[in-house]
């Protein structure tokens, strides 16, 4: 790397420009759509050169959409903070499951626990569909259908084997000797688990946390299909947009940009955790 | 200040036995090292001792009552471990002081003691260190500090030598067993350095695969090893081991070593026929002049010294090595022919095929008799 001429370098700078730029460029249209009228946006051919407006955005925090054929209701507040609900209610959850339940397989190697700890992961390679019909169904039955709880729950299939895995992985890594001395110091094994194992996965338990916050928020299927309007994520929410009278371009972008922040925010101030978090849950998967 | 029973422990991992219904007795201050090469099962015993792991068979007893059931943080042991398992996020003090901690001693005595046994392991400085910080020989002494600091009536150190250096070894094998005798601490330590098993062991038991093969004094072992294999682990430089075919003529037995006919005092004329293995130490070995009568012709190849001896390598006529060791500034044979004794009472015979010893002391002293 050392030798490399300066043509080799000015290759490199294009060829990542380029990779940055393919990667980068749908976030950075829909930033700008955000600020445009959807006449604008709609322009042949399209331009970068527009004059700002804040529209969009207003029409999300005061919940009128002004179109040319009517004027709209929209809830894209609530949305937000539905989509604040489910992800952190379904996150708690499957940490509060999860973190356990992954010491118990990292800890306790018992006939048949690669086969248990395989069937969860599985639910993540069943298409949702699947499992949607049925669940809508039993939903409806049971009285969970449209509420918070039972979409937390449907939350689960996606968060819990997310954690479990990561969590199993970064417990496995804690040599057992550390926790045999601190039994033989005399705590038993659940001050052990609190004291030692907690602390020392603390940055694999923060980093399994957030990726299941970040599927959990985007997901759209199950909201679709289980959840009525006022129970909707901001995913699903965005849909509102597509009115009878045609596409509201702009207020899809500004939503979406409002959707994206929150991730987009949390996963930038945690790239450390996050990187290590993705690839153990490789390694050791 | 405990006596501990082991009664036909026994571990299985799958279908590989690692510890394999051993019987161990220590009495009250006393040390037993356990002995054996890596994978002999001997950390796997201290862990069933120390209550983390379960047996699948067996008792522990601590003075005359079954532990086997009782949690490891009920035992009121202490345990030293190989790798140290120092708590990565906590300092040296709290590390120190973990289990003093969980006996809920108030401050001021916790304070007390932790400094105490700092004192006395020379760590004093480094309590508010993290363990990232600490250098290999502190971390050492902190996972010891750790062990000691509760005044356990039994002491498990797992190798605790075994990873650091030289010279910070042979400085704690000056010091532990003061540290350990001036408590009246039982302790239970693992080596597979045959001397620190010998510098601090009031017994030794030797383990391979799993079972006691041997338990004695360290003269014991050294002197009668129950196998040619525990001969060859005591001993540095490594024991001289020569394939020999006793022959008997009466009562009296020899083998043919090197040209001559070594007699095998006390052998039983029975052997005679069955391959053996004739071990004899180095340092029972000396050079000396050509008309001594007896004395063995062999050929001097090269010499090194090792920790204050010098090891002769020599070939026998017969083309076999054998190591001769000798205190260092001592005259020797530079190269070419030279003749050798054995030091009377000093060989080992055992039985080729199943490699154990079948006399104790074989008799090799060259009688003028047969000279």
């Amino acid at each position: 790397m050392e030798h490399s001429s300066i043509l080799e370098k000015v290759l490199r700078g294009i060829a990542l420009c380029l990779v940055i730029t393919f990667f980068m460029f749908p976030i950075l249209w829909i930033v700008l759509m955000s600020f445009q009228t959807n006449e604008t946006i709609l322009r042949v051919p399209p331009s970068f050169i527009f004059e700002p407006t804040l529209a969009n955005y207003k029409a999300m925090f005061t919940g009128k959409l002004e179109t040319s054929a009517a004027s709209l209701e929209i809830h894209f507040l609530r949305n937000l903070g539905n989509s604040v609900l489910l992800s952190v209610g379904a996150v708690s959850l499957s940490l509060l499951l999860g973190v356990p339940a992954a010491y118990a397989f990292a800890r306790h190697k018992f006939k048949g626990s690669e086969d248990i700890a395989f069937t969860l992961l599985s639910f993540r390679f069943a298409p949702p569909l699947l499992v949607l019909l049925p669940l809508s169904l039993y939903f409806q039955k049971i009285g969970l259908a449209d509420t918070y709880i039972g979409l937390i729950w449907v939350y689960q299939l996606i968060c819990l084997p997310l954690i479990l895995w990561i969590v199993r992985g970064y417990f496995e890594d804690i040599s057992p000797d550390i926790e045999y001395a601190y039994r033989i110091a005399g705590h038993s094994w659940f001050s052990t688990f609190r004291k030692i194992a907690l602390p020392l996965a603390g940055p694999g338990i923060a980093a399994a946390g957030l990726l299941a916050f970040i599927f959990a928020w985007n997901n759209f299927i199950f909201a679709l299909v289980l959840a009525s309007a006022d129970k909707q994520p901001v995913t699903v929410g965005a849909l509102a947009f597509v009115t009878a009278s045609g596409i509201q371009y702009g207020q899809i972008a500004a939503a979406v940009v409002m959707s994206i922040a929150p991730t987009l925010a949390l996963a930038l101030y945690a790239q450390k955790y996050l990187v290590e978090g993705l690839s153990l849950g490789a390694v050791k998967g | 200040m405990s006596h501990l029973q082991l009664k036909s422990l026994t571990k299985k991992y799958k279908k590989d036995t690692v510890v394999d219904a051993v019987n161990l007795s220590v009495n009250e201050a006393e040390t037993l090292v356990l002995f054996g090469p890596s994978g002999a099962g001997k950390t796997v015993l201290l862990r069933l001792i120390a209550g983390v792991v379960e047996p699948d068979a067996g008792t522990v007893e601590i003075d005359q009552e079954d532990m086997t059931e009782v949690e490891a943080e009920h035992r009121g042991l202490g345990m030293a471990f190989q790798n140290f398992a120092l708590f990565p996020h906590m300092s040296a003090f709290e590390n120190i002081a973990s289990p003093l901690r969980a006996a809920k001693l108030n401050k001021n005595d916790l304070k007390e003691r932790v400094g105490d046994v700092a004192r006395l392991l020379k760590i004093e400085h480094v309590l508010s260190h993290m363990p990232r910080a600490l250098s290999n020989g502190q971390k050492q002494r902190t996972a010891l500090a750790r062990a000691l600091v509760g005044e356990p009536p039994i002491l498990l150190l797992d190798d605790p030598l075994r990873n650091v250096d030289a010279k910070l070894r042979f400085e704690m094998r000056l010091e532990l067993p003061s540290l350990l005798r001036g408590r009246g601490t039982t302790v239970i330590y693992v080596t597979q350095d045959y001397k620190e098993a010998m510098a601090l062991g009031d017994h030794i038991a030797v383990l391979v695969d799993g079972r006691v093969v041997q338990h004695g004094s360290p003269e014991d072992i050294y002197l009668r090893p129950a196998n040619l294999e525990i001969a060859r682990l005591f001993g540095d430089p490594v024991i001289n081991r020569f394939e020999v075919n006793p022959v008997a003529e009466g009562e009296n037995v020899s083998v043919a070593l090197s040209g001559i006919e070594l007699p095998l005092h006390g052998a039983e004329p029975s052997l005679s026929g069955t391959a053996c293995v004739l071990g004899i130490r180095p340092e029972y070995v000396s050079f000396v002049p050509e008309n001594v009568p007896g004395s063995i012709p062999v050929n001097v190849e090269a010499e090194t010294p090792i920790n204050e001896k010098i090891i002769t390598l020599a070939k026998t006529t017969g083309g076999r090595e054998l190591l001769v060791s000798r205190p260092a500034r001592t005259n020797g044979p530079d190269s070419g022919n030279a003749f050798v004794t054995i030091k009377p009472g000093s060989g080992l015979l055992f039985k080729q095929s199943s490699g154990e010893l079948l006399h104790g002391i074989v008799n090799t002293q060259v009688t003028e008799a047969v000279a």
